[in-house]
């Protein structure tokens, strides 16, 4: 017996014998673990800043980039003539602007501000930059977010291939001083300047290679708060101070390192170990929990909208009576609170709160709620509404189907949704669930009866969310086409103050009195940061900016 | 044995077209292709996109191409991440994938194969029933669970691992165990059972007759055979682990292939699914290949020949 036990132990001496004999390649993990220990104890003498971008930006140049985990960076790298700043537009490379008496004109004067690398930033490389958004031969690839500066006269030709670049009205004087011209009178144009689209690249170190400059830290030069350091693919993007920066003196923080933790539980781990600063994607059924336990917890606005899309074309929703009766018999106060659960409000119109109109209130209170009632559902309503339309208490409704994206969270809605309508309407829909690609194809061809859908402004203005509906536009997937729509929104592109919101919300109220939206909530960004991070800011669309925060 | 590899590597590279036609045909069979954004696309900008990626040409046409490619070792531009080929991003990945994936296989071996022996030798005792009891656990406990479970007790109850990222050695003790959890209980279970069968047979009565020590008879002649098995598992399993896991890499934030592949399919990064589809094919078949070689040194009767 001692023999046996011996012998098991001995071959099992051979076996881890030969085995590590093949891989020890172990040596140089003390020392890795020496510096990890340094990086928590710089983070603990508070100079760096630790936060989830969550996933990794297909880019972070200013001019390629649309997406928000992009801005998200290049707001830090980066700066535009003006900054948001509390909320508030503040002059940033531009030290003041002129705006000529028709609104047309505006003359930027550059402060003395300068590139990471010394280097004075020009008018000349604002000039460059928004051209290159415009060049539709651009290397890499064209911009996808050129039409942000459509506004500016001859952009759009220029973009569309049927005028010249040259001809594009931006024009640097001098070193110091930008002339755009506008088509119209803007009255959010110095706002779209904070904008990335906007912000400024250098034509030497751009050229040197189109593709990866901006990500390779040995190229990567700019003109924001902190520069490009290290880059790790699919891994982190490491930033650090800009001492050339022009606002200097209020960047406390020496070092971010922005990490791409795509699952959202493993990321609030980590938060809660204390292993990151900031974060704003968090594992809805989490929620609950964190709002009661958490102080650091906060829910801030996001400009965007949920809801359900109806394809006009389709029975049976291509009547607008069944499409309200489908509206009115949810409860989206239900919806809001026991399945989103992050503070999402009721949307009552498609237009978000956060965008003001010309007398600086929200449009979407003066917009109303037009006939839905955010605090339930009007189920007497709906059901005559559905009767009229032929379908007395569900009777004869075809079987209709609704996509949505795969998702949790839209999964858990469009389950509420499905049953909101058996119950209050006597209706059976049918549910599927398509992969993110194979729902966006079917939802821009129009191969659906209804779809979930949502939209993020891009700019503080109630036209990012509107312009959607327009008969040509290649996001109007409800396959609506309204002539009256149109000549709202095209309209209010010639006017100002007043008189264009006046033509936004009649046309707010025609795509609402259609109903060919179903709206179900305004977005919220539920969000955490540590208690020791100060004077952080996050921009009223959704981007973070550490330029003046402090790590006590 | 010459002839056998001539052999094998020709079938190895039919094998291979056939993947390469199989993911190609199937990649733009699915709805939805590399541009298809939130936001609708200008068609002018879509155009150039197209261009740029040979999308405009006729499919064969890209297909010739893309073959063409392949053989001189190109794999193409990434569609989704401007300025990255696919070459560079499975430099990257790989090698972060290969390290937690050597761990794993490394434990699969050092721990899955004297359990497996030793609950062999002491059938039905207790050393027998709690190994197998675990490594029962170990086979119907999926990766995630296995993952989640490991964050939420050692990292966030006891704080003693770190949760996400591979800085330190610390790091790597999650993912290895999540990683390979299931293969080593597997191996434990395979190594037993093999182990139990040929510890019957008559050559092993013969030589415990003989009078050689209880060591020789376990370690010289049963362990060879009963390895057989064991190494047609491990094969396929050294390509499916090295190549990254795409559950496990999520879970714990390591920039890995696997995290890279699940990418490229929500995305169409049709170039990178393809490429990496290639690279895990070739690792696989190569492996396979490996195995048949190992065969023949563990036992010499099995024959090269077919």
């Amino acid at each position: 017996m001692v023999r046996r036990s011996l012998t098991l132990i001995l071959v099992m001496m051979l076996m881890i014998t030969t085995v590590t004999g093949c891989g020890g390649n172990n040596q140089t993990e003390p020392q890795e673990n020496q510096s990890e220990q340094a990086t928590r104890e710089e983070t603990k003498e508070g100079s760096v800043l630790i936060w989830n971008l969550r996933t990794e930006p297909k880019t972070i140049d200013p001019q390629l980039n649309s997406a928000a985990d992009g801005g998200h960076v290049i707001n830090n790298t980066f700066e535009g003539l003006m900054r948001e700043i509390d909320g508030k537009l503040q002059p940033a490379i531009a030290e003041s602007c002129d705006v000529s008496e028709d609104g047309l004109t505006y003359t930027f004067h550059l402060r003395d501000a300068k590139w990471s690398d010394g280097k004075p930033v020009t008018a000349q490389d604002f000039e460059y930059a928004w051209k290159r958004a415009l060049d539709p031969n651009l290397v890499p690839e064209p911009a996808e977010y050129a039409f942000q500066l459509f506004y500016i006269k001859g952009a759009q030709d220029a973009y569309e291939g049927k005028g010249a670049l040259e001809d594009v009205a931006i024009t640097a004087k001098d070193d110091k001083t930008l002339e755009v011209t506008l088509n119209a009178p803007t009255p959010y144009f110095l706002a779209l300047t904070g904008f990335y689209t906007y912000m400024p690249v250098r034509a030497d170190v751009v050229e040197k290679d189109p593709e990866n400059w901006a990500r390779n830290p040995e190229k990567a030069i700019s003109n924001g708060p902190f520069k490009v350091t290290a880059y790790a693919m699919g891994d982190r993007i490491v930033l650090e101070r800009n001492e050339n920066y022009w606002n200097a003196d209020k960047v406390k923080i020496d070092k971010i390192e922005a990490l791409m933790i795509v699952e959202e539980s493993t990321a609030l781990t980590a938060y809660e170990a204390d292993e990151l600063d900031v974060i704003d994607q968090l594992p809805v059924q989490e929620i609950p929990r964190l709002k009661a336990e958490d102080p650091t917890f906060a829910i801030w606005p996001q400009v965007g909208t949920y809801y359900y899309i109806f394809n006009v074309n389709k029975k049976p929703v291509d009547d607008i009576r069944v499409r309200r009766a489908l509206t009115l018999a949810i409860d989206r106060k239900a919806i809001c609170e026991k399945i989103a659960k992050g503070g999402q409000l009721p949307a009552t119109g498609f237009t978000p709160p956060g965008l003001l109109d010309a007398d600086g209130n929200e449009f979407q209170k003066v917009a109303g709620d037009y006939y839905i009632d955010p605090n339930g559902a009007k189920i007497e309503e709906a059901k005559k509404l559905l009767a009229e339309a032929g379908y007395p208490d569900g009777k004869g409704f075809p079987e209709i189907t609704v996509i949505y994206n795969t998702q949790e969270a839209n999964k858990a809605i469009a389950e509420a949704v499905q049953e909101m309508w058996k119950q209050n309407l006597g209706i059976h829909v049918k549910l599927q669930n398509q992969e993110w690609a194979v729902c966006q194809d079917a939802r821009h061809h129009g191969n659906f009866t209804i779809a979930r859908a949502g939209w993020l402004g891009d700019y503080a203005d109630p036209m990012t969310m509107l312009d959607l509906w327009l008969s040509y536009s290649g996001n109007n997937d409800c396959q609506w086409n309204n002539k009256e729509y149109d000549e709202f929104i095209e309209g209010s592109k010639l006017l100002t103050g007043k008189e264009r919101f006046g033509l936004l919300y009649k046309a707010q109220d025609v795509m609402m009195e259609t109903n060919i939206v179903m709206p179900i909530y305004y977005y919220t960004r539920p969000l955490m940061v540590k208690e020791r991070v100060k004077d952080w800011q996050r921009t009223k669309m959704g981007h973070w900016f550490f330029g003046q925060a402090s790590i006590e | 044995m010459g002839r056998f590899i001539v052999n094998r590597v020709f079938s190895m590279g039919i094998t291979l077209l056939l993947v390469i036609t199989i993911t190609f045909a199937l990649m733009h069979a699915i709805p939805g292709g590399p541009f298809t954004r939130e936001k609708a696309l200008p068609p002018a900008v879509m155009k150039a996109l197209e261009a740029k990626f040979n999308l405009d040409q006729p499919l064969w046409r890209q297909y010739v191409d893309y073959l063409g490619g392949v053989i001189k070792g190109d794999l193409g531009p990434s569609f989704q991440r401007t300025g990255v080929t696919v070459n560079k991003l499975i430099e990257e990945g790989f090698p972060i994938s290969a390290k937690i994936g050597g761990l794993s296989v490394l434990l699969v071996l050092i721990l899955g194969v004297p359990i497996g022996i030793i609950s062999a030798l002491k059938q039905n005792k207790w050393q027998d029933q709690l190994a197998m009891f675990l490594a029962t656990l170990g086979v119907t406990i999926p990766s995630f669970v296995l993952g989640t479970l490991i964050i939420y007790i050692f990292s966030a109850k006891l704080g003693w691992l770190p949760s996400y990222g591979l800085k330190s050695w610390k790091h790597y003790i999650g993912p290895v165990i999540a990683l390979g959890g299931f293969s080593l209980s597997f191996v434990a279970r395979l190594t037993r059972s093999s182990m139990l069968e040929v510890l019957q047979q008559d050559y092993i009565r013969t030589a415990r007759a003989k009078g050689l020590s209880e060591f020789v008879v376990v370690g010289k002649h049963a362990l060879k055979n009963a390895l057989i098995p064991v190494v047609t598992y491990v094969g396929p399993l050294v390509a499916a682990i090295l190549t990254g896991s795409f559950v496990v890499e999520k879970i714990f934030a390591i920039p890995g292939m696997g995290k890279h592949f699940v990418e490229s399919v929500g995305n169409r990064d049709y170039t990178v699914l393809m490429g990496i589809t290639i690279f895990y094919a070739i690792f696989l078949v190569v492996m396979v290949l490996l195995v048949d070689i190992t065969y023949g040194l563990i036992d010499p009767r099995i024959k090269m020949d077919e």
